[in-house]
Protein backbone atom coordinates (compact mmCIF):
# COMPACT_ATOMS: atom_id res chain seq x y z
CA UNK A 1 0.00 0.00 0.00
CA UNK A 2 1.37 3.14 -1.10
CA UNK A 3 0.25 5.99 0.88
CA UNK A 4 1.05 8.96 -1.37
CA UNK A 5 -0.71 7.40 -4.22
CA UNK A 6 -3.43 7.37 -2.08
CA UNK A 7 -3.52 11.34 -1.52
CA UNK A 8 -2.40 12.67 -4.52
CA UNK A 9 -5.60 10.99 -5.47
CA UNK A 10 -8.31 11.65 -2.71
CA UNK A 11 -9.15 15.44 -4.71
CA UNK A 12 -10.09 12.90 -7.76
CA UNK A 13 -11.88 11.04 -5.48
CA UNK A 14 -13.80 13.41 -3.49
CA UNK A 15 -14.69 15.17 -6.96
CA UNK A 16 -16.60 11.88 -7.57
CA UNK A 17 -17.82 11.57 -4.32
CA UNK A 18 -19.78 14.57 -5.14
CA UNK A 19 -21.31 13.44 -8.36
CA UNK A 20 -22.04 10.16 -6.71
CA UNK A 21 -23.57 12.35 -4.06
CA UNK A 22 -25.77 14.38 -6.01
CA UNK A 23 -26.79 12.05 -8.96
CA UNK A 24 -27.88 9.41 -5.98
CA UNK A 25 -30.09 12.29 -4.09
CA UNK A 26 -31.57 13.79 -7.51
CA UNK A 27 -32.49 10.11 -8.29
CA UNK A 28 -33.39 8.83 -4.66
CA UNK A 29 -35.80 12.37 -4.24
CA UNK A 30 -37.11 11.56 -8.48
CA UNK A 31 -37.61 7.98 -7.12
CA UNK A 32 -39.58 8.80 -3.99
CA UNK A 33 -42.12 10.69 -5.42
CA UNK A 34 -42.96 9.13 -8.48
CA UNK A 35 -43.26 5.96 -6.75
CA UNK A 36 -45.74 7.62 -4.26
CA UNK A 37 -47.41 8.88 -7.53
CA UNK A 38 -47.69 5.52 -8.51
CA UNK A 39 -48.45 3.63 -5.37
CA UNK A 40 -51.16 6.42 -5.46
CA UNK A 41 -52.57 5.74 -8.35
CA UNK A 42 -52.63 1.74 -7.75
CA UNK A 43 -53.94 2.43 -4.32
CA UNK A 44 -57.00 4.48 -5.98
CA UNK A 45 -57.24 2.34 -8.63
CA UNK A 46 -57.19 4.84 -11.38
CA UNK A 47 -57.82 3.92 -14.63
CA UNK A 48 -54.96 3.49 -17.07
CA UNK A 49 -52.52 4.95 -14.98
CA UNK A 50 -52.92 2.11 -12.16
CA UNK A 51 -52.08 -0.27 -15.04
CA UNK A 52 -49.36 1.66 -16.21
CA UNK A 53 -47.76 1.97 -12.97
CA UNK A 54 -48.39 -1.80 -12.84
CA UNK A 55 -46.38 -2.41 -16.31
CA UNK A 56 -43.37 -0.16 -14.94
CA UNK A 57 -43.00 -2.52 -11.96
CA UNK A 58 -42.87 -5.11 -13.92
CA UNK A 59 -40.71 -3.96 -16.30
CA UNK A 60 -38.01 -2.18 -14.77
CA UNK A 61 -37.80 -4.48 -11.28
CA UNK A 62 -36.96 -7.32 -13.81
CA UNK A 63 -34.01 -6.28 -16.26
CA UNK A 64 -30.45 -4.75 -15.45
CA UNK A 65 -30.25 -1.43 -15.20
CA UNK A 66 -27.46 -1.36 -17.25
CA UNK A 67 -29.14 -2.29 -20.53
CA UNK A 68 -31.77 -0.02 -19.44
CA UNK A 69 -28.71 2.66 -19.75
CA UNK A 70 -27.36 1.19 -22.42
CA UNK A 71 -30.68 1.18 -24.40
CA UNK A 72 -31.24 4.72 -23.73
CA UNK A 73 -27.70 5.68 -24.10
CA UNK A 74 -26.98 4.20 -27.22
CA UNK A 75 -30.37 2.87 -28.67
CA UNK A 76 -32.50 6.28 -28.51
CA UNK A 77 -29.61 8.19 -30.44
CA UNK A 78 -30.79 6.34 -33.26
CA UNK A 79 -34.51 7.09 -33.05
CA UNK A 80 -33.80 11.01 -32.70
CA UNK A 81 -33.16 11.12 -29.00
CA UNK A 82 -29.70 11.79 -28.24
CA UNK A 83 -29.93 12.73 -24.04
CA UNK A 84 -26.42 13.33 -21.87
CA UNK A 85 -24.91 10.66 -20.21
CA UNK A 86 -26.01 12.02 -16.66
CA UNK A 87 -28.98 12.67 -17.71
CA UNK A 88 -29.92 9.03 -18.76
CA UNK A 89 -28.31 7.88 -16.14
CA UNK A 90 -30.71 10.07 -14.14
CA UNK A 91 -34.08 8.87 -16.03
CA UNK A 92 -33.07 5.54 -15.59
CA UNK A 93 -32.00 5.46 -11.82
CA UNK A 94 -35.51 7.18 -11.02
CA UNK A 95 -37.69 5.08 -13.04
CA UNK A 96 -35.87 2.03 -12.04
CA UNK A 97 -36.33 3.31 -8.33
CA UNK A 98 -39.65 4.53 -8.51
CA UNK A 99 -40.75 0.63 -9.76
CA UNK A 100 -39.41 -0.28 -6.18
CA UNK A 101 -40.47 2.77 -4.30
CA UNK A 102 -43.93 1.92 -5.38
CA UNK A 103 -43.51 -1.40 -3.75
CA UNK A 104 -42.48 0.40 -0.41
CA UNK A 105 -45.46 2.66 -0.28
CA UNK A 106 -48.22 0.05 -1.29
CA UNK A 107 -46.94 -2.41 1.19
CA UNK A 108 -47.43 0.98 3.93
CA UNK A 109 -50.58 1.81 2.46
CA UNK A 110 -51.31 -2.38 2.64
CA UNK A 111 -51.39 -2.06 6.53
CA UNK A 112 -53.55 0.82 7.04
CA UNK A 113 -56.95 -1.35 8.17
CA UNK A 114 -59.90 -1.47 6.18
CA UNK A 115 -62.05 0.43 8.51
CA UNK A 116 -60.03 3.17 8.71
CA UNK A 117 -60.60 4.12 4.98
CA UNK A 118 -64.45 2.95 5.05
CA UNK A 119 -64.82 5.03 8.38
CA UNK A 120 -63.58 7.93 6.59
CA UNK A 121 -65.99 7.49 3.31
CA UNK A 122 -68.69 6.92 5.43
CA UNK A 123 -67.83 10.73 7.21
CA UNK A 124 -67.85 12.12 3.10
CA UNK A 125 -64.29 12.63 2.62
CA UNK A 126 -63.75 13.19 -0.98
CA UNK A 127 -60.55 11.31 -2.32
CA UNK A 128 -58.08 13.90 -1.94
CA UNK A 129 -58.91 14.47 1.69
CA UNK A 130 -58.64 10.62 2.51
CA UNK A 131 -55.00 10.59 1.03
CA UNK A 132 -54.20 13.81 2.67
CA UNK A 133 -55.81 12.94 6.18
CA UNK A 134 -55.65 8.73 6.35
CA UNK A 135 -53.79 7.25 3.91
CA UNK A 136 -50.72 9.04 3.55
CA UNK A 137 -49.93 10.01 7.70
CA UNK A 138 -50.72 5.97 8.42
CA UNK A 139 -49.39 4.35 5.38
CA UNK A 140 -46.06 7.02 5.49
CA UNK A 141 -44.50 5.55 8.93
CA UNK A 142 -45.66 2.22 7.57
CA UNK A 143 -43.64 2.71 4.64
CA UNK A 144 -40.31 4.45 5.80
CA UNK A 145 -37.77 1.44 6.67
CA UNK A 146 -38.55 0.53 2.61
CA UNK A 147 -37.98 3.68 1.65
CA UNK A 148 -34.92 3.74 3.65
CA UNK A 149 -33.69 0.14 1.95
CA UNK A 150 -34.39 1.35 -1.32
CA UNK A 151 -32.51 4.67 -1.14
CA UNK A 152 -29.40 2.55 0.26
CA UNK A 153 -30.14 0.34 -2.68
CA UNK A 154 -30.27 3.48 -5.29
CA UNK A 155 -27.13 4.82 -3.47
CA UNK A 156 -25.36 1.34 -4.51
CA UNK A 157 -26.83 0.98 -7.76
CA UNK A 158 -24.89 4.62 -8.53
CA UNK A 159 -21.42 2.31 -9.84
CA UNK A 160 -23.85 1.08 -12.63
CA UNK A 161 -23.19 4.67 -13.99
CA UNK A 162 -19.72 3.79 -14.85
CA UNK A 163 -21.02 2.24 -18.15
CA UNK A 164 -21.91 4.91 -19.98
CA UNK A 165 -18.94 6.66 -18.75
CA UNK A 166 -20.66 9.24 -16.06
CA UNK A 167 -17.56 10.14 -13.73
CA UNK A 168 -18.79 9.06 -10.59
CA UNK A 169 -16.68 6.84 -8.05
CA UNK A 170 -16.51 3.60 -9.85
CA UNK A 171 -15.92 5.28 -13.26
CA UNK A 172 -13.38 6.83 -11.38
CA UNK A 173 -11.46 4.44 -9.76
CA UNK A 174 -11.65 2.52 -13.33
CA UNK A 175 -10.02 5.20 -14.84
CA UNK A 176 -6.80 5.41 -12.31
CA UNK A 177 -6.44 1.85 -12.38
CA UNK A 178 -6.61 1.88 -15.92
CA UNK A 179 -3.56 4.52 -16.36
CA UNK A 180 -1.52 3.89 -13.02
CA UNK A 181 -2.15 0.43 -11.99
CA UNK A 182 -1.90 1.28 -8.46
CA UNK A 183 -4.69 -1.33 -8.13
CA UNK A 184 -4.87 -1.74 -4.07
CA UNK A 185 -4.82 1.49 -3.19
CA UNK A 186 -7.39 2.69 -5.46
CA UNK A 187 -9.79 0.22 -4.57
CA UNK A 188 -9.12 0.86 -1.09
CA UNK A 189 -10.50 4.31 -1.58
CA UNK A 190 -13.20 3.50 -3.55
CA UNK A 191 -14.42 0.95 -1.11
CA UNK A 192 -13.93 4.24 1.99
CA UNK A 193 -15.84 6.00 -0.04
CA UNK A 194 -18.93 4.00 -0.44
CA UNK A 195 -18.80 2.97 3.37
CA UNK A 196 -18.81 7.06 4.05
CA UNK A 197 -22.46 7.44 2.58
CA UNK A 198 -23.54 4.48 3.15
CA UNK A 199 -22.80 3.09 6.74
CA UNK A 200 -24.56 5.95 8.43
CA UNK A 201 -27.69 5.46 5.90
CA UNK A 202 -27.46 1.79 6.91
CA UNK A 203 -27.15 2.72 10.73
CA UNK A 204 -30.31 5.29 9.77
CA UNK A 205 -31.86 2.07 8.43
CA UNK A 206 -31.74 -0.08 11.16
CA UNK A 207 -33.24 2.74 14.00
CA UNK A 208 -35.78 3.24 11.75
CA UNK A 209 -37.24 -0.12 11.86
CA UNK A 210 -36.89 -0.53 15.06
CA UNK A 211 -38.14 2.73 15.87
CA UNK A 212 -41.82 1.61 13.03
CA UNK A 213 -41.96 -1.76 14.82
CA UNK A 214 -41.88 -0.06 18.35
CA UNK A 215 -44.72 1.73 16.98
CA UNK A 216 -47.06 -0.87 15.40
CA UNK A 217 -46.50 -2.60 18.72
CA UNK A 218 -47.70 0.03 20.50
CA UNK A 219 -51.34 0.75 18.87
CA UNK A 220 -51.85 -3.18 18.82
CA UNK B 1 -14.80 -0.57 -23.58
CA UNK B 2 -13.34 0.58 -26.79
CA UNK B 3 -16.57 -0.58 -28.96
CA UNK B 4 -18.48 2.63 -26.84
CA UNK B 5 -16.05 5.25 -27.22
CA UNK B 6 -16.28 4.27 -31.21
CA UNK B 7 -19.70 4.01 -31.38
CA UNK B 8 -19.70 7.18 -29.33
CA UNK B 9 -17.84 9.50 -31.09
CA UNK B 10 -19.73 8.46 -34.63
CA UNK B 11 -22.62 9.17 -32.57
CA UNK B 12 -20.77 12.58 -31.65
CA UNK B 13 -20.25 13.14 -35.21
CA UNK B 14 -23.89 12.24 -36.56
CA UNK B 15 -25.34 14.93 -34.53
CA UNK B 16 -22.89 17.47 -35.68
CA UNK B 17 -23.81 17.14 -39.23
CA UNK B 18 -27.61 17.64 -38.32
CA UNK B 19 -28.64 15.04 -37.57
CA UNK B 20 -31.88 14.25 -35.24
CA UNK B 21 -33.18 14.48 -38.84
CA UNK B 22 -30.88 12.57 -40.63
CA UNK B 23 -31.17 9.93 -38.09
CA UNK B 24 -34.94 9.58 -38.32
CA UNK B 25 -34.72 9.58 -42.15
CA UNK B 26 -32.20 6.45 -42.31
CA UNK B 27 -34.38 4.79 -40.03
CA UNK B 28 -37.47 5.00 -41.66
CA UNK B 29 -35.86 4.23 -44.99
CA UNK B 30 -33.85 0.56 -43.98
CA UNK B 31 -37.05 0.67 -41.28
CA UNK B 32 -37.46 -3.39 -40.90
CA UNK B 33 -33.60 -3.66 -41.42
CA UNK B 34 -31.53 -2.74 -37.84
CA UNK B 35 -34.41 -5.44 -36.36
CA UNK B 36 -33.16 -7.45 -39.08
CA UNK B 37 -29.77 -7.86 -37.48
CA UNK B 38 -30.79 -9.57 -34.44
CA UNK B 39 -31.78 -12.85 -36.74
CA UNK B 40 -29.22 -12.39 -39.13
CA UNK B 41 -26.40 -15.17 -39.56
CA UNK B 42 -25.47 -16.83 -36.52
CA UNK B 43 -26.66 -13.83 -34.48
CA UNK B 44 -29.81 -15.09 -32.71
CA UNK B 45 -27.55 -18.46 -32.04
CA UNK B 46 -24.79 -16.12 -30.85
CA UNK B 47 -26.93 -14.08 -28.35
CA UNK B 48 -28.56 -17.18 -26.70
CA UNK B 49 -25.12 -18.57 -26.04
CA UNK B 50 -24.08 -15.28 -24.56
CA UNK B 51 -27.10 -15.45 -22.21
CA UNK B 52 -26.43 -19.07 -21.55
CA UNK B 53 -22.96 -17.77 -20.45
CA UNK B 54 -24.70 -15.56 -17.97
CA UNK B 55 -27.38 -17.60 -16.69
CA UNK B 56 -24.86 -20.58 -16.13
CA UNK B 57 -22.42 -18.38 -14.08
CA UNK B 58 -25.58 -16.91 -12.10
CA UNK B 59 -26.92 -20.78 -11.77
CA UNK B 60 -23.07 -21.50 -10.33
CA UNK B 61 -22.75 -18.74 -7.59
CA UNK B 62 -26.44 -19.87 -6.38
CA UNK B 63 -25.77 -23.38 -5.75
CA UNK B 64 -22.42 -22.75 -3.95
CA UNK B 65 -23.78 -19.55 -2.23
CA UNK B 66 -27.53 -20.68 -0.98
CA UNK B 67 -25.43 -23.67 1.28
CA UNK B 68 -22.89 -22.21 2.29
CA UNK B 69 -25.73 -19.44 3.48
CA UNK B 70 -27.89 -21.54 4.85
CA UNK B 71 -24.80 -22.66 7.35
CA UNK B 72 -24.04 -18.89 8.03
CA UNK B 73 -27.37 -18.44 8.87
CA UNK B 74 -28.06 -21.03 11.31
CA UNK B 75 -24.69 -20.07 12.97
CA UNK B 76 -25.98 -16.81 13.35
CA UNK B 77 -28.84 -17.82 15.58
CA UNK B 78 -26.06 -19.92 18.41
CA UNK B 79 -25.59 -18.11 21.36
CA UNK B 80 -21.50 -16.91 20.71
CA UNK B 81 -21.52 -13.96 20.76
CA UNK B 82 -18.39 -14.25 18.66
CA UNK B 83 -19.54 -15.55 16.01
CA UNK B 84 -22.60 -13.11 15.70
CA UNK B 85 -20.71 -10.27 15.83
CA UNK B 86 -17.95 -11.66 12.85
CA UNK B 87 -20.87 -12.90 10.62
CA UNK B 88 -22.97 -9.65 11.12
CA UNK B 89 -19.91 -8.08 9.60
CA UNK B 90 -19.66 -10.01 6.85
CA UNK B 91 -23.26 -9.42 6.02
CA UNK B 92 -22.82 -5.64 6.47
CA UNK B 93 -20.28 -5.66 4.29
CA UNK B 94 -21.98 -6.97 1.30
CA UNK B 95 -24.88 -4.98 1.77
CA UNK B 96 -22.77 -1.59 1.88
CA UNK B 97 -20.24 -2.14 -0.91
CA UNK B 98 -22.05 -2.36 -4.24
CA UNK B 99 -22.00 -5.40 -5.99
CA UNK B 100 -19.82 -4.06 -8.83
CA UNK B 101 -17.22 -2.96 -6.65
CA UNK B 102 -17.15 -6.45 -5.16
CA UNK B 103 -16.78 -7.65 -8.51
CA UNK B 104 -13.91 -5.64 -9.58
CA UNK B 105 -11.96 -6.20 -5.97
CA UNK B 106 -12.33 -10.13 -7.04
CA UNK B 107 -11.10 -9.45 -10.19
CA UNK B 108 -8.35 -7.32 -9.26
CA UNK B 109 -7.05 -8.71 -5.93
CA UNK B 110 -7.22 -12.58 -6.74
CA UNK B 111 -4.99 -12.78 -8.73
CA UNK B 112 -2.87 -10.11 -7.63
CA UNK B 113 -2.83 -11.46 -3.54
CA UNK B 114 -2.58 -15.29 -4.27
CA UNK B 115 -1.10 -14.78 -7.58
CA UNK B 116 -3.30 -17.09 -9.39
CA UNK B 117 -4.34 -16.88 -12.69
CA UNK B 118 -7.86 -16.99 -12.68
CA UNK B 119 -10.48 -16.48 -15.56
CA UNK B 120 -13.23 -13.95 -15.63
CA UNK B 121 -16.38 -16.32 -14.64
CA UNK B 122 -14.11 -17.79 -12.13
CA UNK B 123 -13.62 -14.55 -10.71
CA UNK B 124 -17.61 -13.80 -11.48
CA UNK B 125 -18.78 -16.79 -9.58
CA UNK B 126 -16.38 -16.66 -6.57
CA UNK B 127 -17.73 -12.78 -6.09
CA UNK B 128 -21.35 -13.48 -6.72
CA UNK B 129 -21.31 -17.00 -4.38
CA UNK B 130 -20.11 -14.97 -1.63
CA UNK B 131 -22.81 -12.08 -2.06
CA UNK B 132 -25.73 -14.44 -2.01
CA UNK B 133 -24.06 -16.70 0.85
CA UNK B 134 -24.44 -13.54 2.76
CA UNK B 135 -27.65 -12.64 1.61
CA UNK B 136 -28.80 -16.00 2.03
CA UNK B 137 -27.61 -15.98 5.53
CA UNK B 138 -30.01 -12.94 6.48
CA UNK B 139 -32.75 -14.69 4.54
CA UNK B 140 -32.44 -18.04 6.63
CA UNK B 141 -31.64 -16.19 9.97
CA UNK B 142 -34.78 -14.10 9.22
CA UNK B 143 -36.82 -17.15 8.85
CA UNK B 144 -35.44 -19.35 11.42
CA UNK B 145 -35.97 -16.78 14.21
CA UNK B 146 -39.60 -16.08 13.00
CA UNK B 147 -40.22 -19.36 14.43
CA UNK B 148 -42.58 -19.26 17.51
CA UNK B 149 -40.66 -19.57 20.79
CA UNK B 150 -43.51 -22.68 22.30
CA UNK B 151 -42.68 -24.66 19.24
CA UNK B 152 -38.77 -24.42 20.24
CA UNK B 153 -39.39 -24.80 24.04
CA UNK B 154 -41.75 -27.89 23.05
CA UNK B 155 -38.63 -29.40 20.92
CA UNK B 156 -36.58 -28.78 23.97
CA UNK B 157 -38.28 -30.43 26.45
CA UNK B 158 -38.81 -33.32 24.45
CA UNK B 159 -35.03 -33.59 24.57
CA UNK B 160 -33.78 -32.61 21.38
CA UNK B 161 -30.09 -30.71 20.71
CA UNK B 162 -29.56 -27.89 19.03
CA UNK B 163 -29.03 -29.80 15.58
CA UNK B 164 -32.26 -31.60 16.11
CA UNK B 165 -34.25 -28.69 17.27
CA UNK B 166 -32.53 -26.82 13.71
CA UNK B 167 -33.74 -30.08 11.50
CA UNK B 168 -36.88 -30.91 12.71
CA UNK B 169 -37.99 -27.80 14.04
CA UNK B 170 -37.14 -24.59 12.93
CA UNK B 171 -36.33 -25.61 9.62
CA UNK B 172 -39.31 -27.14 8.47
CA UNK B 173 -41.64 -24.53 10.13
CA UNK B 174 -39.34 -21.48 7.82
CA UNK B 175 -38.62 -23.12 4.80
CA UNK B 176 -41.91 -21.50 3.01
CA UNK B 177 -40.80 -18.01 4.15
CA UNK B 178 -37.15 -18.64 2.79
CA UNK B 179 -38.08 -20.06 -0.82
CA UNK B 180 -39.20 -16.71 -2.38
CA UNK B 181 -36.96 -14.65 -0.62
CA UNK B 182 -34.32 -17.44 -2.57
CA UNK B 183 -36.42 -17.23 -5.74
CA UNK B 184 -36.67 -13.28 -5.37
CA UNK B 185 -32.50 -13.24 -5.01
CA UNK B 186 -32.00 -15.41 -7.79
CA UNK B 187 -33.32 -13.11 -10.42
CA UNK B 188 -31.31 -10.62 -8.67
CA UNK B 189 -28.31 -12.53 -9.13
CA UNK B 190 -29.27 -13.02 -13.16
CA UNK B 191 -29.68 -9.21 -13.49
CA UNK B 192 -26.29 -8.76 -11.78
CA UNK B 193 -24.79 -10.67 -14.39
CA UNK B 194 -24.79 -8.03 -17.03
CA UNK B 195 -22.40 -6.69 -15.14
CA UNK B 196 -19.94 -9.45 -16.18
CA UNK B 197 -19.10 -7.62 -19.06
CA UNK B 198 -16.90 -5.02 -17.49
CA UNK B 199 -14.62 -7.92 -16.27
CA UNK B 200 -14.44 -9.31 -20.40
CA UNK B 201 -16.79 -12.41 -19.80
CA UNK B 202 -18.22 -13.01 -23.09
CA UNK B 203 -21.64 -12.40 -22.16
CA UNK B 204 -24.96 -11.51 -23.88
CA UNK B 205 -24.06 -7.72 -23.63
CA UNK B 206 -20.92 -8.17 -25.42
CA UNK B 207 -22.14 -10.09 -27.80
CA UNK B 208 -24.34 -8.21 -28.66
CA UNK B 209 -21.40 -5.36 -28.64
CA UNK B 210 -20.01 -7.30 -31.27
CA UNK B 211 -22.74 -7.83 -33.65
CA UNK B 212 -23.99 -4.26 -33.39
CA UNK B 213 -19.71 -3.37 -33.98
CA UNK B 214 -20.08 -5.48 -36.83
CA UNK B 215 -22.73 -3.65 -38.43
CA UNK B 216 -22.37 -0.37 -37.80
CA UNK B 217 -21.93 0.91 -41.35
CA UNK B 218 -24.87 -1.03 -42.57
CA UNK B 219 -27.22 -0.50 -39.95
CA UNK B 220 -26.23 2.36 -37.38
CA UNK B 221 -29.57 1.78 -35.67
CA UNK B 222 -28.96 -1.47 -34.65
CA UNK B 223 -27.92 -0.42 -31.12
CA UNK B 224 -31.67 0.46 -30.68
CA UNK B 225 -32.94 -3.21 -31.32
CA UNK B 226 -30.06 -5.40 -29.54
CA UNK B 227 -30.29 -3.41 -26.74
CA UNK B 228 -33.89 -3.79 -26.87
CA UNK B 229 -33.82 -7.62 -27.72
CA UNK B 230 -31.63 -8.38 -24.86
CA UNK B 231 -33.84 -6.18 -22.45
CA UNK B 232 -36.43 -8.37 -23.62
CA UNK B 233 -34.09 -11.17 -22.97
CA UNK B 234 -33.90 -10.83 -19.14
CA UNK B 235 -37.22 -9.43 -18.96
CA UNK B 236 -39.04 -13.09 -20.21
CA UNK B 237 -36.18 -14.86 -17.56
CA UNK B 238 -37.04 -12.87 -14.79
CA UNK B 239 -40.12 -12.12 -15.32
CA UNK B 240 -41.90 -15.71 -14.49
CA UNK B 241 -39.03 -16.32 -11.44
CA UNK B 242 -40.31 -13.29 -9.63
CA UNK B 243 -44.43 -14.11 -10.38
CA UNK B 244 -43.64 -17.63 -8.88
CA UNK B 245 -41.98 -15.58 -5.84
CA UNK B 246 -45.07 -13.18 -5.51
CA UNK B 247 -46.91 -16.25 -5.53
CA UNK B 248 -45.11 -18.22 -3.22
CA UNK B 249 -44.96 -15.93 -0.55
CA UNK B 250 -48.72 -14.98 -0.47
CA UNK B 251 -49.41 -19.04 0.56
CA UNK B 252 -46.74 -18.98 2.68
CA UNK B 253 -48.32 -15.86 4.74
CA UNK B 254 -51.84 -17.03 4.48
CA UNK B 255 -50.55 -20.62 6.21
CA UNK B 256 -48.88 -18.66 8.43
CA UNK B 257 -51.84 -16.22 9.69
CA UNK B 258 -54.23 -19.05 9.14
Amino acid sequence: MNWSVVAQSVPLFAHAFGVTLRLSAISVILATLLGLAMALCREYRVPLLSQLSTGIEELFRNTPLLIQLFFMYYGFPSIGIKLSAQLCAVIGMSILGAAYMSGAFQGGFGGIPRVQIESARALGLSVPQLIRYVTLPQGLTRSIPAIAANAIFIVKETSVFTVIAVPELTNTARDLIGMYYHTNEYLLELVVAYAIILIPMSVVLTLLERRVRRGSFRTV
Amino acid sequence: MVHSALFDTALTDATRHGAVLHDAFSLASSSGRGIGVITAGDNLMRLFQGLGTSLSIAGLALLIGIPLGIVLGALRITRNPIVRVILRVYLECFRIIPTLVVLFLAYYILPAEFNIQVSGPTVAVVAFGLWVSAETSDTVRGGLVSVADHQVDAGRALGMNGMQLFWYVRLPQSINLMIPATINLATRVIKTTSLLLLISVIDVVTVGQQIMEANRMAHPDAAFWIYGFIFLLYFIVCWPLAKLAQTLEHRAKERNNG
